[in-house]
C-alpha cells in the first residue's frame, strides 16, 4: 500500500539501538514512578500511563529531525521522553509543582516544550490532529521544511477531527505523519466493537495517501515506517497514515479500573513486551551483552530517582500566579 | 477620511495587514475563488495567492484547528466562518485549545489567531443562521471578543486584532456590511478594550453593541425631540470590557438601558447589568433595563423575525420608561 520510499532510512547503528533501548526503559521506569507517586497521593488529578507502548513513541521520534514538531495525546509522557524532554521537569509538572514545564498549570495532560518541538499533550481525544495540520500550514508559510508527527489513538480515529484534518492535509500535501497508536481499547470500548472496517491504516486509501499497519511492539519497524513517511513528506509528497498496533498494559488512567479488559488478554500482550523482546533480539544477534542492558537499566533507575526527588522538592506554585498568563499581557 | 462601507473597511484592514506582515494569512470556506460569501475578502486571492488565501473544505473543526496550530508555530492566521452559527462545529478547537494553550503552558506559547464571523440575523435565514453568540465566548478566559458597529471601528479594531498575540473573535453583522461611514485613510488602529461614546447625553446611558448601535442612535434623535438626551456607549470590545467608560457615564446620567442582539437569559446584557450593579448601585435612579433578542430560536417569516429581534421601537419604549417610570 505504501509508495516506494524516496530514500530508505539510514543504517541503524548500535548507538541508535542502545539509545532506543534506553529511552524505552526510561519511559517504563518513569511511568512506574508516576504510578507509585499516585499511590502516595502526590499526583493531583490523573495520569495516563504509556507502559507497553514504548516502542511506538521511541521508534517514531527517532525518525524526527531536530527541527520537526509533534502533537501528542492525553497519554503523552512517552512522546515527551522520546523527544528528550527533561524527566525532572516532567515529573514536577505531573505533581503540579512550580518547576514543572507548565509551572503546575498543565499537569500530566498538557506537558509542552516548544524548544524540543513538542507542541503539547492534549486532554481532548482527537484535539491535536487539526493542530498538527495547522502547524504544517505554518511551516509552509514560513518556508520551513519541518515535518509534524501527529500522535493519536484508536479512539480519536473515530472523531470527526481526524477525518477533517487528514483530508485537509491530503489536499494540501502537507508534511504531516499521522500516527495512530492503536492500543485496542478506548477506556472500556474495544477497538473491534467501535471501529467499522477494523482498520485505521486502510482509511488512508479514502484520502489517497499511503497507509500502513506496523507492529507497535517493534521499535525498529516503527522507525522504518515513520522514516519512509518522513522522507516522503520532506520531498513534498504529502501526509501518510501509520497505524501502530500495540497495547497499554495498565488501566486507561491511574484513576480508572483495570478489570475492564480480560486478564488473559493483558497477560498475552505482556508476553510481547517491546523492551524485553528488543533486549533479547540485540543479545541474540550478539550486538550487545546483557551486562550492557543491566547497566543502562541501572542508569535509568538513577535518573528517575533523581527526577522524583527533584519533583518532590519543587515547591507548590505561589497562588499569586494563578491569574497569570491567561493573555500575553496583563489585561 | 474616505467614505466607505463596513465590508470595504474590513477588506481594507485585511489587505493592509497582509501587505504589512507576510505571516498573516486567511483561511476559510469560499474565501478565495469567491472572494468570501459576503465579499469580505474581495481581491485578496488575486493579490496574495493561494498559499495566503486558502479555500478550505467544509470542515469547521479542522479550519479552527489549522488556525490554532499555525498560530502555535508563529504564523498569524485569520479564520473566517461564513455564519457565526457554524462556529458551534469548531467549539473544541476554540474553547479547549485556542483559549487555553497559553495558560496551560504558563506562558510558553501564544495563539495570535483572529476568528472572523458575521452575525446574520435580520435577513430571513432562520434559526441556524441568525444567532448572536458573543456571550459564550466572552465567558471564556483566554478569549478576546470584538464587535464593531461602524466602518471606522471595523477597520481600526480588525487591524489591532490581527496584531494582537491572543485569540480574538471578531464579530461582524450582516446588516452592517452595506452601511457607509468615514474611515481614516492613514494608518489608524483602535486599541482593543476601549469603549467609544457614540453620542453624548445627560439623561440615560444606553450601552449598545454591534447592529444595535446605529439603531440606538436613530432612536436618540427622536428622543431628543421629546426632550430626552441619551448617551450612547459602544463597548466595541466586549472582552476585555472597558468598564470605566460605562461607569463614568452611568454616574453622570443615573439611568441605564442596555441593548444587545444576544438572547436575554445569561446574555452579554446580563453581564453589563451585573457590572453596573456592582459599580453604580447607589448612583441609579431607576431600575436597569435590558433589550435583547427574545429567548426563542430565530423564525424565518418577516413578521415573526421582527417580533423577536431588537427594534428601534424597543429602545424608544425602554428609554421613555427609564425617565417616566
Amino acid at each position: 500500500m505504501h509508495d516506494a520510499p524516496a530514500n530508505a532510512p539510514s543504517e541503524i547503528s548500535l548507538d541508535m539501538r542502545l539509545t532506543w533501548y534506553r529511552q524505552m526503559s526510561l519511559i517504563r521506569s518513569f511511568e512506574r514512578a508516576v504510578s507509585n507517586l499516585n499511590q502516595e497521593g502526590l499526583v493531583p488529578g490523573t495520569a495516563h500511563l504509556y507502559i507497553g507502548m514504548e516502542a511506538i513513541a521511541v521508534g517514531a521520534c527517532a525518525a524526527m529531525e531536530a527541527t520537526d514538531f509533534l502533537t501528542s495525546t492525553h497519554r503523552g509522557h512517552g512522546h515527551c521522553i522520546a523527544r528528550s524532554l527533561d524527566v525532572g521537569r516532567m515529573m514536577a509538572e505531573i505533581l503540579g509543582r512550580a518547576d514543572g514545564y507548565c509551572g503546575g498549570k498543565g499537569g500530566s495532560m498538557h506537558i509542552t516544550d516548544i524548544s524540543r518541538g513538542m507542541l503539547g499533550a492534549d486532554g481532548i481525544v482527537g484535539g491535536g490532529i487539526p493542530i498538527a495540520v495547522g502547524a504544517a500550514f505554518g511551516f509552509r508559510l514560513k518556508g520551513l521544511r519541518a515535518c509534524v508527527l501527529c500522535f493519536f489513538g484508536d479512539g480519536a480515529a473515530n472523531q470527526g477531527s481526524f477525518h477533517e484534518a487528514v483530508n485537509l492535509a491530503a489536499i494540501h500535501r502537507l508534511p504531516v505523519i499521522f500516527i495512530c497508536e492503536n492500543n485496542l481499547w478506548a477506556l472500556s470500548a474495544p477497538f473491534d466493537e467501535m471501529t467499522a472496517g477494523k482498520s485505521i491504516a486502510s482509511r488512508a486509501s479514502a484520502y489517497a495517501i499511503p497507509g500502513e499497519e506496523v507492529d507497535g511492539n517493534d521499535v525498529e519497524a516503527v522507525f522504518r515506517a515513520v522514516s519512509r513517511s518522513a522522507a516522503r513528506a520532506r520531498s513534498g509528497l504529502g501526509p501518510s497514515l501509520i497505524e501502530c498496533v500495540g497495547y497499554r498494559w495498565e488501566a486507561h488512567s491511574v484513576f480508572t479500573r483495570q478489570d475492564i479488559r480480560p486478564k488473559q488478554e493483558i497477560e498475552q500482550w505482556k508476553r510481547k513486551d517491546p523492551i524485553a523482546i528488543y533486549r533479547s533480539r540485540l543479545i541474540d544477534h550478539k550486538l550487545s551483552a546483557s551486562e550492557k542492558f543491566e547497566q543502562i537499566d541501572a542508569e535509568v533507575e538513577a535518573e528517575v530517582t533523581r527526577a522524583v526527588a527533584f519533583a518532590k522538592s519543587s515547591p507548590a506554585p505561589d497562588p499569586e500566579v494563578a491569574a497569570r498568563n491567561v493573555y500575553t499581557q496583563a489585561d | 477620511m474616505r467614505n466607505i462601507s463596513y465590508v470595504e473597511a474590513i477588506n481594507t484592514a485585511l489587505r493592509e495587514e497582509m501587505r504589512r506582515d507576510p505571516l498573516v494569512f486567511l483561511l476559510g470556506e469560499d474565501v478565495g475563488r469567491m472572494d468570501g460569501l459576503f465579499k469580505v475578502s474581495q481581491g485578496l486571492l488575486a493579490e496574495f495567492g493561494p498559499d495566503r488565501v486558502i479555500d478550505t473544505p467544509i470542515s469547521e473543526a479542522a479550519i479552527a484547528g489549522a488556525g490554532v496550530g499555525s498560530a502555535l508555530v508563529g504564523a498569524r492566521p485569520i479564520v473566517e466562518f461564513q455564519f457565526l452559527d457554524f462556529i458551534t462545529i469548531a467549539m473544541d478547537q476554540i474553547v479547549n485549545h485556542a483559549a487555553k494553550l497559553r495558560y496551560m503552558t504558563d506562558g510558553m506559547v501564544s495563539i495570535p489567531l483572529v476568528i472572523r464571523a458575521p452575525v446574520c440575523s435580520g435577513i430571513g435565514l432562520g434559526a441556524q443562521h441568525s444567532q448572536s453568540l458573543e456571550a459564550w465566548f466572552v465567558h471564556v478566559p483566554g478569549m478576546k471578543v470584538v464587535m464593531p458597529s461602524s466602518p471606522a471601528d471595523a477597520k481600526g479594531l480588525l487591524k489591532s486584532a490581527i496584531r494582537d498575540d491572543n485569540p480574538v473573535l471578531f464579530l461582524e453583522h450582516r446588516m452592517l456590511y452595506s452601511q457607509t461611514g468615514a474611515v481614516p485613510e492613514e494608518e489608524s488602529l483602535i486599541p482593543l478594550g476601549l469603549a467609544d461614546i457614540k453620542r453624548t447625553g445627560t439623561d440615560i446611558t444606553v450601552v449598545a453593541t454591534g447592529r444595535t448601535v446605529p439603531l440606538t442612535l436613530a432612536a436618540a434623535n427622536k428622543l431628543s425631540s421629546e426632550g430626552i438626551e441619551i448617551e450612547v456607549v459602544d463597548p466595541r470590545t466586549l472582552k476585555p470590557l472597558d468598564t470605566q467608560t460605562i461607569v463614568q457615564s452611568v454616574k453622570k446620567t443615573n439611568r441605564v438601558v442596555i441593548v444587545n442582539d444576544g438572547w436575554r437569559t445569561c446574555g452579554f446584557a446580563a453581564e453589563l447589568m451585573a457590572v453596573v450593579m456592582e459599580e453604580c448601585f447607589f448612583d441609579l435612579d431607576a431600575p436597569i433595563q435590558r433589550i435583547c433578542t427574545k429567548d426563542v430560536p430565530m423564525p424565518v417569516s418577516p413578521s415573526l423575525q421582527k417580533a423577536v429581534m431588537v427594534s428601534e421601537e424597543d429602545v424608544l419604549a425602554a428609554c421613555r420608561t427609564a425617565i417616566l417610570g
